[in-house]
């Protein structure tokens, strides 16, 4: 059906765990982060619990997270200062003997884990912890590595696009992980439920200017040709972690044997802020040399690079289509994986009720 | 989160309305834009009583079907203000200006323990949060108060529904509610939720505070629709205005001077907010204070009053006729 697979931009899934920041950059002094439309105000307790609380004031709807820690794990709001718990309640109405029993500000499900804090906008009945999508490469001490969030105008739809399609690399990073085979190479996209799978194995190539680096981090003065592969895995709603990796050619790599290469997992999670802006969550994880905070801090520099020449695309995608709101999408074969994505998000956003999405607004 | 605190009115139309117990009628609309409906939730209603307008809110009863039909329960008794009687009167096929669901009293998923307290009619707002709590698999109590079987709807529903989890204290069957002990067996951890009538609500208050349980653990709604005296004819004397009339029993202190004609502020109107405070000059009567604005030290003290809520009665006077209350308003 046309109308829904190829709407432009999507909205976005309430009942499902998003990023909405770092675990470190959570702390007692609060945040401000809009996740789905919703600002929050994040904080953390004495006892170091992360929470996230509608950033507007019961009362006159001031922020929240202009305000300042309160007691053991409340939050005193900076105007006339009404204090809440960490379940939204008012603990403390200065100006009066009692408290409104109204006076609650909404407190949305919070869990940490793979050194992000997630959160749920939706029914919280549904907020079940095991629904987190498997990110474990971020803390598992079998790999290594850091990230960083890059904040994109354009709506998340656009990222999930670009992740799963990685043929764009020989336009868009021609200088560090493009190559021609890209293109050329078969794919095979798989799907299961909420995931979906997209496989690209290339043999015997040169190996492209990063990828040489890191082999030559892991094989000093390796010279020669590789196999290498892209493995995407996306799992609902919006996290796509990338199996990404070269092998000395002709070692055993597409069989399972990985010892004669080097491997990397590029974890993405995308978190809608508005329709127009979402929070784009990275890391770069690898399997080798993890003494190396060298290595750590040369990938994590060299990703943000790369992903920069993404941004600068999405934007202007976002701004073109924008422009051109009586334009439609069509269609390649390359976006099979995405369109899949797609379709998964229909389904999601069809059982809360919120499918057709709104046109895309030129406001 | 579709129920939101906004009131936006929309046309309902009555598709069912039966009497549940001969004080409690349950009527179902449905509404012309349905939203999902949570538990806590309520519609404010437009009712038409003596030629004017009013609003009265009704809790409603447990969240079905996205909220395509809105269910509530209504009781009609001697405290009610005649908003009861109008909708007592709605046959099936007639419309109505309702509002989409207000959540003001939202259950928060994540306690450790749940104590659901619901007194007569105030069943309506605790029933769904009881079922949200047994789909979860939360640990509840639900305790239900009743002067007699005869007049507490949902009983055989709630029976097959929450088993041994539900606790029903009669009075007429000599099983009447001790507050304190039931306050008692609360530890830091349970939140309590009540609803019920205000004398209930206020010994659980006072319970609470005694034993310095968080207030924030102590979540309660009221409407401001039931007081320690059934409503009674009183009089309003304003001196600096030369002002006086008297509050008929189905209209409250601030309709009474606002249809005449005086300007007196107030938001909430159901005694939460304090803006429509008048102080007491002098008081031949006593107050009902229905509000939940002023501390138990407030009220005895007796010298200001929420007018939305809050009446005088004539108990003890030593002569005939209504209170009399003479106030100054800002
Ligand atoms: S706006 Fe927060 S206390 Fe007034
Ligand atoms: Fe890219």
């Amino acid at each position: 059906m046309r109308e829904t697979t190829v709407n432009k931009v999507l909205g976005h899934p309430l009942n499902a765990w998003y990023v909405a920041a770092w675990d470190h950059e959570v702390n007692r002094k609060p945040l401000a982060r809009t996740v789905a439309n919703r600002p929050l105000a994040m904080y953390r307790t004495e006892d170091g619990r992360a929470v996230a609380l509608a950033d507007a004031c019961w009362h006159r709807l001031a922020p929240l997270s202009m305000g300042t820690p309160e007691g053991r794990d409340g939050i005193r709001c900076p105007y006339h200062g009404i204090v809440y718990n960490s379940a939204g309640r008012c603990i403390s109405m200065p100006a009066q003997e009692t408290i409104n029993p109204s006076a609650t500000v909404a407190s949305f499900p919070v869990v940490e884990l793979h050194r992000f804090v997630w959160v749920w906008l939706g029914d919280p009945t549904k907020a079940d912890p095991s629904l987190v999508p498997d990110m474990h490469q971020m803390d598992d001490p079998a790999w290594a590595g850091d990230g960083l969030t890059i904040p994109v105008a354009c709506n998340y739809q656009l990222v999930l696009d670009n992740l799963m399609d990685l043929t764009h690399e020989e336009f868009v990073h021609s200088s560090t992980i493009g190559q021609e085979e890209l293109s050329e190479s078969e794919f095979v996209v798989t799907h299961d439920g909420d995931t979906v799978t997209v496989e690209r194995w290339m043999l015997g190539i040169d190996a492209p200017p990063f990828w040489l680096a890191n082999m030559r981090d892991r094989f000093p003065g390796f010279e020669g040709k590789v196999d290498r592969w892209q493995i995407i895995h996306f799992e609902s709603p919006s996290t796509i972690n990338i199996d990404v990796g070269v092998a000395k050619a002709g070692t055993g790599a597409p069989a399972g044997d990985r010892s004669q290469g080097v491997n990397g997992y590029v974890m993405n999670t995308i978190t809608p802020e508005t329709d127009k802006s979402c929070n784009y969550f990275w890391a770069f994880m690898r399997n080798y040399r993890l003494e190396s905070q060298v290595i750590t801090t040369k990938l994590r520099d060299g990703v943000s690079r790369v992903f920069k020449e993404d941004e600068d695309m999405l934007v202007a995608q976002q701004a073109a289509i924008e422009a051109n709101p009586d334009y439609e999408f069509y269609s390649l074969n390359i976006d099979a994986g995405g369109m899949w994505v797609r379709r998964i998000l229909e389904g999601k956003l069809a059982a809360e009720g919120r499918l057709p999405v709104p046109a895309v607004s030129v406001a | 989160m579709a129920t939101s605190h906004s009131r936006v009115w929309q046309r309902a139309t009555v598709t069912e309305s039966d009497a549940l117990t001969p004080g409690i009628r349950r009527i179902v609309f449905e509404p012309q834009r349905p939203v999902k409906v949570e538990a806590g939730a309520h519609i404010d209603v437009k009712v038409t009583i003596g030629g004017a307008t009013d609003s009265r809110s009704y809790s409603v009863v447990t969240p079905s079907d996205e909220g395509r039909t809105i269910t509530i329960s209504v009781l009609d008794s001697p405290q009610s203000r005649g908003g009861a009687a109008v909708m007592h009167a709605l046959r099936v096929g007639d419309t109505i200006e309702i509002t989409q669901p207000v959540l003001d009293f939202p259950l928060r998923i994540g306690a450790a323990r749940y104590l659901l307290l619901a007194g007569g009619i105030g069943i309506t707002a605790i029933a769904g949060m009881a079922s949200v709590l047994r789909s979860i698999g939360a640990d509840y109590t639900l305790v239900y108060v009743g002067r007699g079987l005869g007049e507490m709807a949902f009983v055989e529903e709630l029976r097959r529904e929450h088993g041994q989890r539900l606790v029903l204290h009669v009075r007429d069957d000599g099983t009447p509610l001790d507050v304190a002990t039931l306050v008692g067996s609360v530890d830091a951890g349970t939140e309590l939720y009540t609803c019920g009538p205000i004398r209930l609500m206020d010994a659980v208050r006072r319970a609470w505070i005694e034993r310095e349980l968080s207030p924030a653990n102590l979540r309660f709604e009221t409407f401001g629709n039931s007081g320690w005296f059934d409503p009674q004819r009183f009089v309003v004397r304003i001196p600096r205005l030369g002002f006086e009339t008297m509050v008929g029993t189905s209209e409250t202190m601030l309709e009474a001077l606002e249809s005449a004609g005086l300007e007196v502020m107030s938001d909430c109107r159901k005694g939460e907010c304090g803006l429509c405070e008048v102080r007491v000059l002098h008081l031949d009567g006593d107050l009902d204070h229905r509000d939940v604005f002023y501390s138990e030290r407030q009220k005895d003290a007796r010298g200001k009053i929420c007018c939305c809520v809050s009446r005088a009665v004539s108990t003890d006077l030593g002569r005939p006729g209504p209170a009399v209350v003479t106030i100054d308003i800002s």
